[in-house]
């Protein structure tokens, strides 16, 4: 192709490099201009393969547009352009430009047509969504951040194998559906690379770690764009791949069962992450697209990804808020706040609402296509444990944040309470937009299902069968979260993850090396030095005093012998003739006299 | 702060939003059983037919989800929180 192809990541790109040299009074227009004309490029962009780039033996794709990529791309940006509103009053631009920068990537991936263009965008995410973690600025973050880059970078590596013994076995870079019924190795590296990002367990440690200390309005990207962009790749790569079924079912309770435990309210919903695309990634386990579920799976997992990064997106905002004001996360050292931020509470309310799939908001339309999905392939273990895990978010996001937040008993500090108040208007604005979004798409459902790969949509979430079970399963349920709260009560403790094998094992590894190797190693030193060192400067000393007093002494007498003989010469040679003359024929008489003593001796 | 007036206007009158929540707790029982309303025609299993079978699968979870969780949590998972940073 040899037109020109706008991708809509390079508008974050030049968006980013330009916000510099904006003038103070422009910077809010800027911020909200770019993401904008983003947004606006994705609801335009037609389908087709476009910005085609010759690169070595293969063509670069970095334009491949269709129903996947159009609708991952619509709520990308549009979140971009959320996002950037509710940290619009962030000054440090540079916080602006590792966003879009981070948003970029995304796109990258999603618009991507083959693997190295995918494997290209994927590292990016990862090299600038660590700034988001690491501009928080305390050493927690500094250190999460830096666990967060070393994980990815493991993942990156594994993908780049993948990718290579790929295209080893197929001399194919073309990112399309792998063949997941005669999975090779490769699949298997690429499937670790993807999953890595999309936090299935074990491998998703990273996610709390980094999103609980990142800045409060970093973790509202970071929550969106990482998880999601490799659902996005599971379901254009590994569709129907049945390894990811129980994957995703583990997710969804593992997250479930954290998110209880969890005493920072923004740690627990970076479990909720995990819990709710362990739904996406069981939809694309169950996505074989030769079957009528396989179809509704799919479509499924893309909804859920969709309404996920509202939701989530929404919930992060609140408890970001409440950091933001506050300085405070943890539900111990919180309570009561509805006082002093009615708007917040109201609104992360409708997200916990969403979240938890209540009728009329966002969830109910995507999690239930996923579940069905379960029932109707016959795999009735995944249906019921699904179902189970989303008591566990109503659980916690729609009960325990607000009430132990907002609602519950006292517990700030004096200095937290007085801090308290709701945000700032772009930050409340941004979270009242994403809650009218939330019922929308609740709501209206063309809206959603139109957009989705798999067309005509057959399915319709709100039967009487539907409505009834999630009614029953939902109220019950908050009669059992007031029945038993005392139980759930938060705890001023931390929950060990996997993370704990290498944050200790680091730790550990660091204790054995001061105590085990560097004895030895001081050992060493000392004999060296000892048996080394020390004899080595005894010599050069020595070898230093021969130098100055014998070799030095032979060259500096040599030296003064030729002068003062250069000066007795002067003094003889006074440029005479005569006087030469008589020399050269005394030297000559001399030179004669001694050959015929020679000479003499001789015979 | 209208907002705040609201929550504390169902705060105060809460053993009446109480008996709200405990009525549409035996409603949405009673929903269930109604063939009319709600048809079980195509519903996945057969353990769906019983009326309120969500009900009880939605509170059992719940107990599973707390007590499970903290019984993990108390088993050696919950640490204090400065644990990383001896």
């Amino acid at each position: 192709m040899s037109n020109f192809w706008l991708h809509p990541a390079l508008l974050f790109f030049i968006g980013g490099a330009i916000l510099p040299f904006i003038p103070e009074r422009f910077r809010k227009w800027w911020l909200l201009l770019i993401p904008a004309l983003a947004f606006l490029r994705t609801i335009f962009l037609t389908s087709g393969t476009f910005a085609e780039i010759p690169f070595l033996d293969w063509t670069l794709t970095f334009g491949r547009v269709d129903n996947l990529s159009l609708v991952f791309g619509h709520i990308m940006t549009l979140m971009a352009l959320i996002g950037t509103l509710y940290g619009i009053h962030v000054e440090r631009r540079v916080e602006h430009i590792a966003a879009w920068t981070y948003v970029g990537g995304s796109l990258g991936v999603i618009y991507a047509g083959d693997l190295l263009a995918l494997f290209l965008f994927w590292e990016l995410m990862a090299f600038s969504s660590v700034f988001l973690v690491w501009f928080r600025g305390s050493p927690e973050s500094i250190a999460a951040g830096y666990r967060y880059l070393l994980v990815h970078i493991f993942g990156g590596i594994v993908l780049l194998a993948g990718i290579l013994m790929h295209y080893e076995a197929t001399q194919s870079i073309a990112f399309i559906a792998l063949d997941v019924k005669n999975p090779t190795v490769a699949t298997y590296l690429i499937m670790i690379g993807f999953i890595l990002n999309a936090a299935v367990p074990p491998l998703h440690a990273w996610l709390p770690d980094a999103y609980g200390e990142a800045t409060f309005n970093g973790s509202v990207f970071l929550c969106a764009f990482t998880t999601k962009t490799a659902v996005y790749a599971l379901c254009r790569g590994l569709p129907g791949m049945e390894l990811l079924i129980p994957l995703g079912v583990i997710m969804a309770l593992y997250g479930a069962v954290y998110a209880t435990l969890a005493n920072d309210s923004r740690r627990l919903l970076a479990y909720h992450i995990v819990s709710q695309v362990g739904y996406m990634v069981a939809g694309v386990g169950l996505a074989d697209l030769n079957t009528s579920f396989g179809q509704l799976a799919l479509n499924g997992a893309c909804a859920h990804a969709f309404t996920n990064i509202l939701h989530k997106s929404l919930l992060f905002m609140g408890c970001g808020s409440v950091l933001h004001m506050t300085n405070e996360s943890r539900f111990t050292r919180l309570g009561g706040l509805y006082v002093k931020m009615p708007w917040t509470f109201l609104l992360t309310l409708i997200g916990g609402l969403s979240i938890s799939a209540f009728p009329f908001f966002s969830g109910f339309v995507s999690k239930s296509m996923i579940v069905t999905a379960g029932f109707e392939s016959h795999r009735l273990w995944v249906g019921f444990l699904l179902v189970l895990a989303s008591t566990g978010t109503f659980i916690s996001t729609a009960l325990k944040i607000p009430y132990f937040i907002w609602l519950g008993k006292n517990n700030c500090s004096t200095e937290v309470w007085e801090r308290a108040a709701d945000p700032v208007w772009n930050m409340r604005l941004a979270m009242a937009i994403m809650s009218a979004l939330c019922i929308f798409v609740g709501t209206y459902t063309p809206y959603l299902y139109d957009m989705l790969p798999f067309q005509p949509i057959e399915y319709h979430p709100y039967t009487s069968v539907q409505i009834s079970e999630t009614l029953q399963v939902l109220l019950f349920t908050a009669l059992g979260f007031f029945l038993f709260i005392k139980k759930l009560s938060p705890e001023s403790v931390i929950s060990l993850d996997v993370d704990y094998f290498y944050r200790k094992g680091g730790q550990k590894f660091l204790q054995f090396v001061t105590q085990r190797i560097q004895p030895v190693d001081n050992f060493v030193e000392q004999i060296y030095k000892i048996g080394g060192l020390n004899p080595l400067k005894f010599s050069a000393r020595a070898i230093g005093l021969f130098d100055n007093h014998v070799i030095d002494g032979i060259v500096d007498g040599f030296a003064g012998g030729v002068l003062i003989l250069g000066d007795r010469l002067r003094v003889i040679q006074r440029g005479l003739l005569h006087e030469n003359l008589l020399l050269a024929i005394f030297t000559i008489v001399i030179i004669a006299l001694l050959w015929q003593v020679l000479c003499w001796l001789g015979c | 702060m209208k907002l705040v007036e609201l929550i504390d206007f169902i705060r105060m009158r809460i053993h009446i939003f109480l008996r709200i929540f405990y009525a549409a707790l035996v409603l949405v029982v009673i929903v269930d059983a109604i063939p009319i309303i709600v048809d079980k025609e195509h519903v996945h299993t057969s353990v769906e037919h019983l009326p309120g079978f969500w009900s009880i699968f939605g509170f059992i979870s719940c107990y599973l989800v707390i007590y499970l969780s903290k019984w993990y949590g108390h088993a050696g998972i919950m640490q204090r929180e400065d644990f990383y940073h001896e």
